[in-house]
This record gives structure tokens, C-alpha cells and sequence, in this order.
């Protein structure tokens, strides 16, 4: 790892202020991505903003009927919530099923949902749930956050600092695991809400996460497993490599999303 | 003392220090004045090295030195060594290029050590590597070895063409080809046996120091035995002389072969620190023991089975590639070969055996031993062979291995081997029971209503191990003799120092051999320290792979203990002043036959040392002893392993429903120690069968580099074992052991794939048989199931 100044601001606007101090700045959550990368030399920061002693950015929250999470809760935090579990189980199960122990105890959602791996669990939960997400300037739909592979609408100086999730009638994530990562291969979630169903694919997208609109219309026509059958995801804009060519990933986007249903 | 003794399931002295971080790898070692080296490696798989220019790297901060191949060369550093010649069927010896340190001229993988940085900081020293400048005129690669022999493909080195190392074979052509005239049947099948990167927990790593004092080197290093690191890197590489380099091989976290090699990391290292004068440290990164540590396996062979109407086996052929990598890693040539198909005949009686194998260059990571080493490959083609043709010919794959097994012992294969003991129905009747297998059926019915596909698969494998009669490996090629030492160094108050030239990382030789000590001399475990690892107090030693530990490490320690017995009867006799051949050893004390005078092992020790009792004429004062065993055979583990699995033909997730084991060892000294040798070596075969991944592409780009991509097993991707034991003893050496650590690795692949197959219906899978492998094969089934 190269040398790199730290700080450690305790405030959102402290957060700001040392991000504009300093062009090209990380921003350090969890650091389950970006501190093996800075150890690979793959990403070499002068500054890294470590968000951790900022309170404000952590927990969660029932609010105005939905669920507020800070950017800064971990997995663990999320899949142990009494709230979460009460109001979106589907999403605490999800968090629980992320990565190893350790990787749940020091991983965020906002670190998740900002870094937008393609493989990455919640960003499927997200869409899926048409949450919203607020930053230090704005608010963001998921239908508009997530641009592409390692791309969000987050501007420079930017700051996540919470995701507010509606609550469902019905929300479940069925993944399969790459079996080396443990990443999802395919992972579909399916949110059954007041506006209709949604279903939001990761792993399987060559720009990240996406929306399966037939699926969509399918379940919300019919929200049984059964409506799926003879549906497939085109598989031209499906990744492919080494655990998985295009057709398979396709494949298992409709495997799980009818697991998904099935709950 | 039986409670401690052989047999007994002592819990592992050493685990408090590992489980609690106070092991001692090489990482944790820092001398005074510590420097780092990093080393620049090729990104490109094929290339001639036009020019390098280091200056830039030179002039970057904290750094003390930059060197490339011309360095070593004009050090007069020699290259690294293959130990092992291999003569091809025309009799010409095997066609090996130059195996340089740091390349000289040309780059052959990705991952090739092109030059070295040392300086002050492990960043600064990478900080430089970066900066190195490299001209490379680019080659076209050769990765697959099905190919690498044709003509037209580049040529890797100059001295092998057509990248053909050799082209060998054993057994008897011409009574093969006349038994399979003559077959009733022949089962025929093409089986690519992957490669793998072995992945120890602890990464490669070394220290070179150089005291200029006293014109000595020592090197810190995670060797499996380093008393041959020094051999070689003293008489062939040219370091310095055996009496000026000491090696230490101290904690080492896992080894499975691929840190029996001498590689180039530590060559430079050792031979740098006198260059810069520091002490110079390497510690491998994960990717670069994935690019740089000498890969198992990669075979692709035709093999075929002759049986008789009766079913009664014929003979059996086989037709190797083996791909060896970029150069001849330490022991590569002898893997294929002597190490594979000696094997062939697994626990059948087959008349005829011909096995032709080519070893063959690549552009890709060498290719050594690694956990079974050759007999893995051996044990999936013998019995992938006996599955399917017992399908073929609609026999049950259990009977029809009944039918074939070797009855009497000792019995000679065709190809080598001279089996001293063995009972192979009783594990399979053993097995049989154990997992259920009248129950099948039933299970596959109840499976098939969840929509499932269900599969049980055998695998009855044997191994050679304890490795090896020196006179015997000798004629077959090898460099060295492969017998172990042993010392044993009584103190005067009577606690024991075994000096070993087997080397544990892992295996528990603390433990196992501070109780073989106990039986044999009376003494509790704690009374006993296992010395091992370092040059300096062992003098020499053939360190620990194949298995050879116990049969080999320990069977020295049993000979100085019995010379330790007869030397404490001499003193004793003249204590008690009893004739010398009434003097009986029991249970840690020294009767007096025939009369009420006893010393215990402590008192008789002592007064050894004190030597006030005996006349020095006739006995020398002290109590050590020394041994040097050499086997006089292999050992002969065999067993029986049944896989049972469930299929989830939707996504292709396979799930080990159940895994029945039944291993005959011989005497074990351990049973919980066993046990665990097999449940790791199970995993490791579950992870070859289903899960590692070794792919490179068209351009010798290894893509599965890192865990993100290549799989190992977890815990969840493993059942829980039901793990028994036969006994037959072994006959040939003193302890009636065979050896262990290998037995779960050899025997797993072939039983998973012949799970797989049988609940996929047929025989279209290639190992490993990931998710996507699995669900493209359960297709097919599906359809020859509609089709029926």
C-alpha cells in the first residue's frame, strides 16, 4: 500500500470540507473493497476521508412509515435488526448473507450501494424496493443511482449518507453463489409493492444491476412462480466468464427470481 | 506411559501455538538491519527480453540494489536443478532447458522472475520494481499441452523440441496390445486431470543473511526439508559450500509439495544479502504464489480397460500428456512418470500394463508435486476406468471390484510395484455397510420426487508411499537416496531430544513422534522435544512429502531408540552389577532378570553421564544415539471411499450428501491425527473434483489468479465424514505403518466424479465439475431422459 494522508472527520460537514480540501480523495467505509484494492496498488488515493467516527451515518430507523438505514450500518447491523426484520425481513436476510462474519461486521451498505459492484447484493435490493437515496446535496431514486458497472449518479464531493427503503407487501432475494468469491453469481430480488412488482437482477448484468421488466409485468399480473414459466431473460446483455457463460447466468435469473417468489 | 504411546489419540502439542499466533513462520523472524526484496516477473507468458534497464529503479528511494539474471550469471550462480533424470523409451535422457534464478535472454510464463529489487522498505522495493523497464519481443504462447507438441507451435526451449521433455513409457507393450486383442470388452475414456495451485495458508517465504564475520550464510525459509534446499543450493546452484549455509526451515503453515521445491525466490535472496550486506526478506503475496508456486496435476490421457467375458480384467493402457509448465520445477520429471504409473494396477490383479507418458513444456507456471503427487492421477484413471466399465458391461461397480481385487500378498504388478500387504474386501465390505449402499436405491427414488438427481461413486484406491528404498529410486533416476535420520539425544536428568530430518508443517510430528518415543522408551510426551527444521542441529535429513514421515521419519527414530535401550542395558547391567544379557526394558525401566534390582530410564541416564559405575573401557559415557533408516519397499495404503451426492439439475449445485472412508494405514500411531490427515486430504480432493480451476487463456494469462476466481473448499462445500479404519500391518518397516497424509486426495476425485456420473446418467464431465459444468451436463440427462 502507498502512503496516504487519513482523516477522520466527525461530521458530515467535516466530511465535506476535507473532500473539497482534497481532490481525488477516497472515502473510506467499510474498506471491504477499497483497502484491498489500495493493497493490490490498484487504487493509490493521496487522501483517504474514513467515515466510521461519523454517528450520524450510522443506524436505523422507522421513518415516515418506511425504513431509514445510515450509509454507515454494517451488515451485521442490518441483518440483526429487530426493525428490519419486522418491516422488510427479506432485506435482513439478505444483509446475513453477504460475505463471511467479517466481512458483515465491517462492510456497510452505504459502501455497497456507493461502490456498485455488479456482483454486490444490495444494490439488487435497492432497486428491487425503488428505495431512496440521500446524499450531503440531494436525493437520489434508485431508478436513477445505479449507472452502469462501478458507476452511480454520485457526484465528486458527494456524500451517501442514508438509504430510505419503503416497505413492501412483500420483498425476498434468491442468489446463487459464484463458488469462488461466494459473490452472487445471479442474485434476483423481488419486491411486491403498492405500485407493482419489481425485479432487480445482480450479477448477471453487463452494467450492473438492472430491472427485468418482463418478469415484472408477469408478477404483477400474476405473483406466482408459475408466471415466470416460459419467460427468458435475453442473455445478449448477460455476463459472461469463467463460472458462468451468458446462457447459464440467464438461466439462473429465472431459477431464482421463481425461488424469489416462492419465497 | 500407554495412555501417551502409539495408538493413543494425544491432542497435538503444537496446536496451542499456532491457534493461539505464537508460531514462528518466517515472516515473524526479523534480523538487524533487515532489507525486502520484491521481484519483477513477466506479465507476458512467451518473450525474449531485449533489453532491461533498471536504472530509474536504481536511483528510486531506499533502494540498495537491482539485479537481473546477468547478475547471477556473472556470480557464476548456477540455475535450478530437476533431481529427478528421466530416460525416454529410445533411451535418450530427457531434454531439459536452463532453468535460470532470474532470466536471462527470455521469459516463459507469467510470473517468470525477470529481475530483483532490494531496499530499505518492502514499499520502496516495490515503489522500484515498478519502475524496472522491460523490452520484450513478444513469442506466441503454448498453453494447452494436448497441442504444445505439434508442429508450427513456438518453441519454449532450444534444447527440448517440439517442447517434448521426454517420451516415456513402462510395462510390457507388446502383452498389453495381445490382451486387449483378445478382450471381450474394452472401455475407452478421455480424462484431463486438473491443474491445480496448491494454496498453502502460509504464502512462500525467506531470509537470506550473511555474516561476513564468519563468511557464513544462513537462510530462513518455508521448506519441507531443508536439509535439500542446502544440497542443492550448496553443490548445484553454488551459494556456498554445505559448512557455510545454514538452512531453517522453522513454523511453516502447510506445505501438500509445493515447498519441497528449491525455487528462485530464495536463490536470490540468500545470494543477495551478501551483494547489498543485509539481510534480505521475500514474502510471497497470494498473487504471486499463485503465478509463482509450482502448480499439481495437468494430465490429459487416453485410457483404456480389457476385460474378459467373465469380467475379469485383461490389461489396461494409458496414454499420458503431462504438462511439466515453463521448466522443470525440482521434482517434475518423476511425477508423471514413476510416480503415476507404478500406480496403474490400483488394487486390481491386472496381467498386462502399458503406460506411455510425454512430458511436455508449456508456457505456464512449472508444474511439481502436490498432495498425492502422481498417484492421484494414477487412482482417477484406474478407477474411472473400473466405474464406467463396470456400467458398460452392466455389472455392480462393488462386485466387479471384488471380482478384480488382489487376493494374496505380497503380489507384483506389472508396472514396478511389489504390494507387501493388503486386505481390500474387508474395507469394502466395511465401506458397503457403512454407507448404506443396499439403501441406494431407495434414496435415488426419494430424490428423483424432489426433482433431484442422486449418485453414489467408488473409489478404491491404493498409494505408494513411505518414498523410497534409496537403491530402488536410484535406478529409476533419482538424484538422491530418500532414507530419514534420525537422533536421539538423552539428557542426564533423562528428558529427550529427537533430532529428525522430517520436517512437519502440519502433520503433527511433535506430537506423534514424541509418542512413538514414549513407547519405545517409557517416558511421558513431556519429557520429549521434537527437533527439526534447522541445519545447524540436524545434520541430515530428507525432509517430509509422499507420505514418508511415519514410515520412513519415525522408523529411524524406533532404530536409535532400540540402540538407546541396548546402550542404557549396558550401563544399567554395570550398575546393578547383573550381566549385560539380563537386563530386561520395560515400560520406562531396567530390571535386573531374576532379581529385585531395577533403575528407571532417568536414573540410568544419569548415571551415563556421571560415568562413575562403569569402566570407560568398555563404556563410552553419555546417551545419544543416531540412526539412518532406509526403507526396504514402499508402504501400501489402500482403502475404500464412497461418495453419495445430490444434484439440483436447475442450477447444477451438487450437494455431497454423504462420504463413507474407509482407509487401511496400518498401524497408526494417532487415530485422531489420521482422522484429520484424512478429512483434509477428502477436502482437497473435493476441491480438485468440483471446485479449483485452473485457467489460463489463449495468451498464457492465468485468469482464475486470485480467490475471487479460483475456489477452494469451505467448510459448507464438505459433509461430515464418516471416516473407519482396516488394519493390516505393514510388513516392512519397524512400526507396521503406511502413511496417511495423501490417502484423502488420491482417493476423493474419482468417487465424486463417479457420484456425478452416475446421477447424471452418463459420463460427459470433465473435473472440476463446477455449478455451470454440472447444470450443462444435467441438460444432456434431462433429454436422454425424455428421449427414453
Amino acid at each position: 500500500m502507498q502512503a496516504f494522508d487519513y482523516r477522520r472527520p466527525g461530521t458530515i460537514n467535516e466530511a465535506d470540507l476535507a473532500l473539497k480540501a482534497a481532490p481525488g480523495a477516497r472515502l473510506l467505509a467499510g474498506g471491504q473493497t477499497l483497502l484491498p484494492t489500495m493493497k493490490l496498488r490498484l487504487a493509490t488515493p493521496d487522501t483517504v476521508i474514513d467515515l466510521s467516527a461519523i454517528a450520524s451515518l450510522k443506524g436505523i430507523a422507522r421513518k415516515d412509515g418506511g425504513l431509514a438505514i445510515g450509509a454507515m450500518t454494517t451488515h451485521a447491523a442490518v441483518a440483526e435488526s429487530a426493525d428490519v426484520k419486522g418491516a422488510i425481513p427479506g432485506l435482513a436476510k439478505l444483509a446475513g448473507g453477504i460475505g463471511d462474519p467479517q466481512v458483515r461486521h465491517r462492510g456497510t451498505i452505504g459502501g455497497s450501494v456507493a461502490n456498485n459492484d455488479p456482483a454486490a447484493d444490495y444494490p439488487a435490493a435497492v432497486l428491487a424496493l425503488g428505495a431512496t437515496l440521500n446524499t450531503s446535496k440531494r436525493t437520489i431514486t434508485a431508478d436513477d443511482f445505479f449507472q452502469g458497472l462501478f458507476a452511480t449518479a454520485l457526484e465528486e464531493n458527494e456524500i451517501l449518507t442514508e438509504i430510505a427503503f419503503p416497505v413492501p407487501q412483500s420483498f425476498a432475494y434468491a442468489k446463487f453463489d459464484q463458488p469462488a468469491s461466494r459473490f452472487a453469481l445471479v442474485g434476483v430480488a423481488v419486491a411486491r409493492t403498492s405500485g407493482g412488482v419489481r425485479v432487480a437482477v445482480t450479477g448477471a448484468g453487463q452494467g450492473g444491476v438492472f430491472r427485468w421488466t418482463d418478469a415484472e409485468k408477469a408478477l404483477s399480473a400474476n405473483f406466482s412462480a408459475a408466471a415466470l414459466d416460459g419467460l427468458k431473460l435475453d442473455a445478449s446483455n448477460v455476463l459472461s466468464d469463467v463460472h458462468g457463460n451468458a446462457d447459464y447466468r440467464a438461466h439462473l435469473v429465472g431459477i431464482m427470481a421463481r425461488r424469489a417468489v416462492a419465497g | 506411559m500407554t495412555d501417551q504411546g502409539i495408538g493413543a489419540s494425544v491432542k497435538r502439542v503444537e496446536d496451542l501455538r499456532f491457534i493461539t499466533g505464537k508460531g514462528q513462520y518466517v515472516d515473524d523472524i526479523n534480523r538487524h538491519g533487515q532489507t525486502y526484496a520484491v521481484f519483477a516477473r513477466s506479465p507476458v507468458a512467451h518473450a525474449t527480453i531485449k533489453n532491461i534497464d533498471v536504472s530509474e529503479a536504481l536511483a528510486s528511494p531506499g533502494v540498495l540494489g537491482v539485479y537481473t539474471g546477468a547478475d547471477l550469471a556473472a556470480d557464476k550462480i548456477g540455475g535450478l536443478i530437476c533431481g529427478w533424470m528421466i530416460h525416454s523409451k529410445d533411451g535418450s535422457p530427457m531434454k531439459a532447458g536452463a532453468h535460470p534464478a532470474l532470466a536471462q535472454g527470455k521469459v516463459r510464463y507469467v510470473g517468470d522472475h525477470v529481475a530483483v529489487v532490494i531496499a530499505e522498505t518492502l514499499d520502496q522495493a516495490k515503489d522500484a520494481a515498478g519502475l524496472i523497464q522491460v523490452d520484450y519481443g513478444e513469442l506466441p504462447a503454448v498453453v494447452d499441452v494436448g497441442s504444445a507438441q505439434a508442429a508450427g507451435k513456438a518453441q519454449i526451449h532450444d534444447e527440448a523440441p517440439n517442447n517434448t521433455v521426454y517420451q516415456w513409457h513402462l510395462g510390457d507393450k507388446d502383452a498389453t496390445d495381445a490382451a486387449f486383442a483378445k478382450a471381450a470388452h474394452v472401455t475407452k475414456l478421455d480424462i484431463v486431470n486438473n491443474r491445480l495451485v496448491p494454496n498453502a495458508m502460509e504464502p512462500r517465504a525467506a531470509i537470506g543473511d550473511f555474516d561476513p564475520g564468519q563468511d557464513q550464510f544462513t537462510l530462513y525459509t518455508t521448506s519441507q526439508n531443508p536439509h535439500v534446499a542446502r544440497l542443492v543450493l550448496s553443490a548445484f546452484i553454488g551459494i556456498a559450500p554445505e559448512h557455510k549455509l545454514r538452512v531453517i526451515a522453522p513454523d511453516v503453515g502447510g506445505g501438500f509439495g509445493s515447498k519441497i521445491f528449491i525455487y528462485a525466490e530464495e536463490t536470490v535472496c540468500i545470494w543477495a544479502s551478501k551483494k547489498v550486506g543485509r539481510p534480505v526478506k521475500w514474502v510471497a503475496e497470494r498473487t504471486e504464489a499463485f503465478l509463482a508456486d509450482a502448480h499439481g496435476r495437468d494430465h490429459v490421457t487416453t485410457a483404456e480397460l480389457a476385460l474378459d467375458a467373465s469380467g475379469k480384467i485383461l490389461a489396461l493402457r494409458a496414454n499420458t500428456k503431462a504438462n511439466l509448465g515453463a521448466y522443470l520445477s525440482t521434482f517434475a520429471s518423476s511425477v508423471p512418470t514413476y510416480l503415476y504409473a507404478p500406480l496403474l494396477s490400483g488394487q486390481y490383479d491386472i496381467p498386462a500394463i502399458y503406460c506411455e507418458v510425454d512430458g511436455v513444456y508449456t508456457t505456464t507456471t512449472p508444474v511439481d508435486a502436490y498432495r498425492g503427487a502422481g498417484r492421484p492421477e494414477a487412482t482417477f484413471v484406474v478407477e474411472r476406468l473400473l466405474e464406467v466399465a463396470a456400467r458398460q458391461t452392466g455389472r455392480d461397480p462393488a462386485e466387479f471390484r471384488r471380482q478384480n481385487f488382489i487376493k494374496s500378498f505380497p503380489h507384483q504388478t506389472p508396472v514396478i510395484m511389489a504390494y507387501d500387504a493388503g486386505d481390500y474386501a474387508a474395507s469394502l465390505d466395511k465401506a458397503l455397510e457403512m454407507a448404506d449402499y443396499k439403501g441406494l436405491a431407495a434414496r435415488k427414488a426419494e430424490s428423483a420426487r424432489k426433482g433431484k438427481l442422486r449418485g453414489l461413486g467408488f473409489s478404491a484406491y491404493i498409494e505408494a508411499c513411505g518414498i523410497a528404498p534409496s537403491r530402488a529410486v536410484g535406478s529409476l533416476g533419482a538424484g538422491v537416496g530418500l532414507w530419514e535420520s534420525a537422533e536421539i539425544r538423552v539428557n542426564p536428568v533423562g528428558t529427550i531430544e529427537v533430532l529428525t530430518g522430517s520436517h512437519s508443517h502440519g502433520q503433527g510430528h511433535e506430537t506423534t513422534f514424541a509418542q512413538v518415543i514414549s513407547s519405545k522408551l517409557g517416558v511421558p510426551i513431556e519429557q520429549v522435544s521434537i527437533v527439526h527444521g534447522d541445519t545447524d542441529k540436524v545434520q541430515m535429513g530428507m525432509g517430509t512429502y509422499g507420505s514418508r514421515s511415519g514410515a520412513v521419519g519415525a522408523s529411524a527414530i524406533v532404530k536409535a531408540a532400540e540402540k538407546i535401550v541396548a546402550k542404557g542395558k549396558r550401563v544399567a547391567a554395570a550398575c546393578m552389577e547383573v550381566p549385560e544379557d539380563s537386563v530386561d526394558f520395560e515400560n520406562g525401566e531396567f530390571l535386573g532378570r531374576g532379581t529385585n534390582k531395577k533403575m528407571t530410564f532417568g536414573e540410568v541416564a544419569l548415571q551415563a553421564y556421571v560415568a562413575h559405575k562403569f569402566d570407560p573401557e568398555l563404556i563410552e559415557p553419555g546417551l545419544k544415539e543416531g540412526s539412518f533408516y532406509d526403507p526396504k519397499n514402499f508402504t501400501f495404503p489402500s482403502g475404500v471411499h464412497i461418495a453419495e451426492v445430490e444434484i439440483d439439475p436447475e442450477t447444477g449445485h451438487t450437494r455431497i450428501d454423504r462420504w463413507t472412508a474407509v482407509d487401511d494405514f496400518g498401524i497408526l500411531i494417532n487415530p485422531m491425527i489420521v482422522e484429520g490427515q484424512v478429512h483434509g486430504g477428502i477436502a482437497q480432493g473435493v476441491g480438485q473434483a468440483m471446485l479449483e480451476h485452473t485457467v489460463y487463456d489463449e495468451n498464457g494469462q492465468l485468469i482464475t489468479g486470485s480467490f475471487m476466481d479460483y475456489a477452494m473448499p469451505r467448510a459448507d462445500d464438505v459433509p461430515s465424514y464418516n471416516v473407519s479404519m482396516t488394519t493390516t500391518p505393514c510388513p516392512s518397516n519397524p512400526l507396521g505403518v503406511k502413511g496417511c497424509g495423501e490417502a484423502g486426495a488420491i482417493a476423493a476425485p474419482p468417487a465424486l466424479i463417479n457420484a456425478i456420473t452416475d446421477a447424471l446418467g452418463h459420463e460427459e464431465i470433465a473435473m472440476p465439475a463446477t455449478p455451470q459444468a454440472v447444470w450443462r451436463a444435467a441438460q444432456k440427462s434431462v433429454r436422454k431422459q425424455a428421449a427414453e
